[in-house]
């Protein structure tokens, strides 16, 4: 029906293959065309073009070189980073920091989703608002808050520890805790985002699922685990995949702003962007940097990829693509 | 019956009330521990530490600031202008190009479509992007890089045309029939129908643009450039660099530094607390769409 009212309507918009098609494509619709070529420009410039700079991972960078007539080394910095064991325990904590933001994220979000959905709307109301605001906060206050709690002379969490008798605590000599205390800051961060989403989902649920439950006798608690939970399935494997997808990079402005070039920490707190940064911003290992992006972008892909395949296997509704 | 009502008990609605209301308060006490060191007379903080209440109350912090407010100004002003520039022309090509990508009749909307989700997929990375921006487009030290790299996200383009979906098709059917131009069928009827679409991805860019540091801290170097998140990031670390070294608890009990850093801190997030109880709303609209993939 619709295709019959295109052609009746707008002659033009028959479809025609080859070049004379595209031509014509072009001529009645060259006011579309001049108004997303801006935004096709912009991710040709911004989000292909510098894909050609992955050139300097494979060549010896000098400052003030044009970027292909630096000296090609072939391998030879990925031979480093891999033999380093640089990679290694890169990969390591980026992934591990990762998996645990990811399930641990997810279960905080959608229990207090849960939570949430129990109560009247006044008070859900409140609540949210309060659990939502660390969301729209930058990541320099949270190193404001971060130093007011653990700076070495005078930090809350320092004084009183030290006070307990705790002698001589100094949170930034310690790299034990810095996971513990990463993943706390993330989870209060994204606490707000990601149960506002589960919320929107259970607030979907039908009723008469709940109605005929409790025909049936069912408590509350069965409800939540054998109604809501189950039907909040897809929501949490969206959720999570759009996390693998950005799992590899991003999270840096709460790493960096968390411990900055804390050399102590490195061990426990160092992932691929932190690394990369200090390449290109301390180091100026452009060579070695460069190579550890391609490798993270690579491996990003593959990742995102495989898992996203394996979702489609199971139940191609829920997979991202 | 109400939904509350219907899937939770009284006494399971107590227990979610109760722990909530812990988990809601807990999340504000980063806030308070700020405010109240502003709040604070600094020779207590040195002495008794950072507390949840000042332990000696003093104003001291704020006019301090406010007698010497020529760089906090400066700060503000680069913010000002990045979020405005930022947020209208990231609007205006992000309309265009959600309507173009919502357009039924147009023939490649999904390969365009693909080609910029790609992006999320696979990108370049940190430095060759850096090394794009300051050595071909010879953006080092220009606002304009501030204002370029958050201007388009897939996230945001795509968004807007999913709130553009919802604008029936017929309407754009029916203006084409009325030889309507695909210029005006958007500034007439597309645009007017994009209230909530616009109001919510403007407060995303808003939000980043005011927010951002990790930008303007890679390409920024001159102060009189650095926007408010950077200025306060500048203040935090030089003088954690000096407590660590621990000279600051003899030679600074004069000098409210510990007090005018969370007074600082306080003044840069300002806006965002008298703002977010009204847009709080569109983020959680804009939130739920934006969940829905595709």
């Amino acid at each position: 029906m619709k295709a019959t009212n295109a052609v009746v309507l707008n002659p033009a918009g028959l479809r025609r293959r080859g070049l004379a098609g595209i031509t014509h494509e072009l001529r009645d619709h060259y006011v579309l065309y001049l108004m997303i070529l801006p935004t096709i420009a912009y991710f040709i410039v911004l989000g292909y073009l510098p894909m050609r700079g992955f050139y300097y991972a494979f060549s010896k960078f000098k400052f003030g070189t044009p970027l292909f007539e630096n000296d090609f080394v072939g391998l030879k910095n990925f031979e480093y980073l891999f033999s380093s064991g640089t990679l290694a325990y890169l990969t390591r904590n980026t992934f591990l920091y990762n998996i645990a933001f990811i399930v641990l994220g997810n279960l905080t979000q959608m229990a207090v989703a849960i939570m949430l959905s129990n109560l009247r709307m006044s008070a859900k109301r409140s609540m949210q608002t309060m659990i939502f605001f660390p969301y729209f906060i930058s990541f320099v206050i949270v190193k404001a808050f971060s130093y007011a709690v653990l700076n070495s002379t005078n930090g809350m969490l320092t004084v009183y520890l030290r006070n307990m008798g705790v002698m001589g605590f100094d949170a930034y000599t310690t790299a034990e805790i810095w996971p513990f205390i990463i993943v706390l800051v993330y989870l209060w961060k994204q606490l707000g985002y990601g149960s506002v989403i589960y919320l929107a989902a259970i607030t979907s649920i039908d009723d008469t699922y709940y109605e005929a439950a409790s025909i049936d006798g069912a408590t509350a608690w069965q409800k939540v685990t054998k109604i809501t939970i189950p039907m909040l399935k897809p929501t949490i494997i969206t959720l999570t995949l759009m996390a693998v997808g950005v799992m590899f990079r991003g999270q840096f402005q709460l790493f960096y702003n968390l411990v900055g070039d804390n050399g102590l920490l490195f061990e426990s707190t160092d992932i691929l962007d932190t690394y990369i940064f200090r390449t290109l911003k301390s180091t100026f290992n452009i060579s070695i940097g460069t190579a550890t992006c391609v490798y993270q972008s690579l491996f990003g892909f593959a990742f995102i990829m495989l898992v996203n395949g394996i979702v489609r296997k199971v139940n191609p509704d829920n997979a991202l693509f | 019956m109400k939904k509350e009502a219907i899937q939770s008990s009284p006494a399971m609605s107590a227990a979610s009330f109760g722990i909530m209301l812990v988990i809601s308060l807990a999340c504000l006490i980063p806030f308070v521990i700020i405010i109240s060191a502003s709040l604070t007379d600094n020779a207590a903080i040195i002495q008794n530490g950072y507390s949840i209440l000042p332990s000696a109350f003093s104003t001291y912090a704020y006019t301090y600031l406010f007698r010497n407010p020529t760089d906090i100004l400066q700060a503000y002003s680069v913010t000002i202008f990045i979020t405005l520039v930022g947020t209208s022309l990231g609007l205006i090509l992000i309309t265009m190009a959600g309507y173009v990508l919502n357009r039924n009749d147009f023939r490649y909307r999904n390969h365009i479509a693909f080609f910029i989700y790609f992006t999320t997929l696979f990108s370049a990375g940190m430095i060759p992007t850096y090394m794009l921006v300051v050595m071909d487009l010879n953006l080092k030290d220009s606002l304009w890089a501030v204002i370029l790299m958050p201007l388009l996200t897939p996230f945001n383009v795509l968004l807007m045309r999913n709130f553009m979906k919802s604008i029936p098709h017929e309407m754009i059917e029916a203006a084409k029939i009325d030889s309507a131009g695909d210029w005006k069928i958007f500034t007439r009827i597309v645009l007017p129908l994009s209230g909530p679409g616009i109001a919510t991805i403007g407060l995303f860019l808003a939000l980043q643009y005011w927010n951002d540091w990790y930008q303007s801290m890679l390409y920024l170097s001159d102060a009189d450039k650095f926007p408010l998140q950077l200025y306060l990031y500048n203040i935090l670390t030089a003088q954690q660099n000096l407590a660590n070294s621990g000279e600051i608890v003899t030679t600074t009990n004069t000098m409210p530094t510990e007090s005018i850093k969370m007074a600082m801190a306080v003044v840069a997030t300002g806006p965002i607390i008298l703002a977010y109880p009204f847009v709080q709303k569109y983020f959680v609209k804009g939130i739920m769409i934006g969940a829905v993939k595709g």
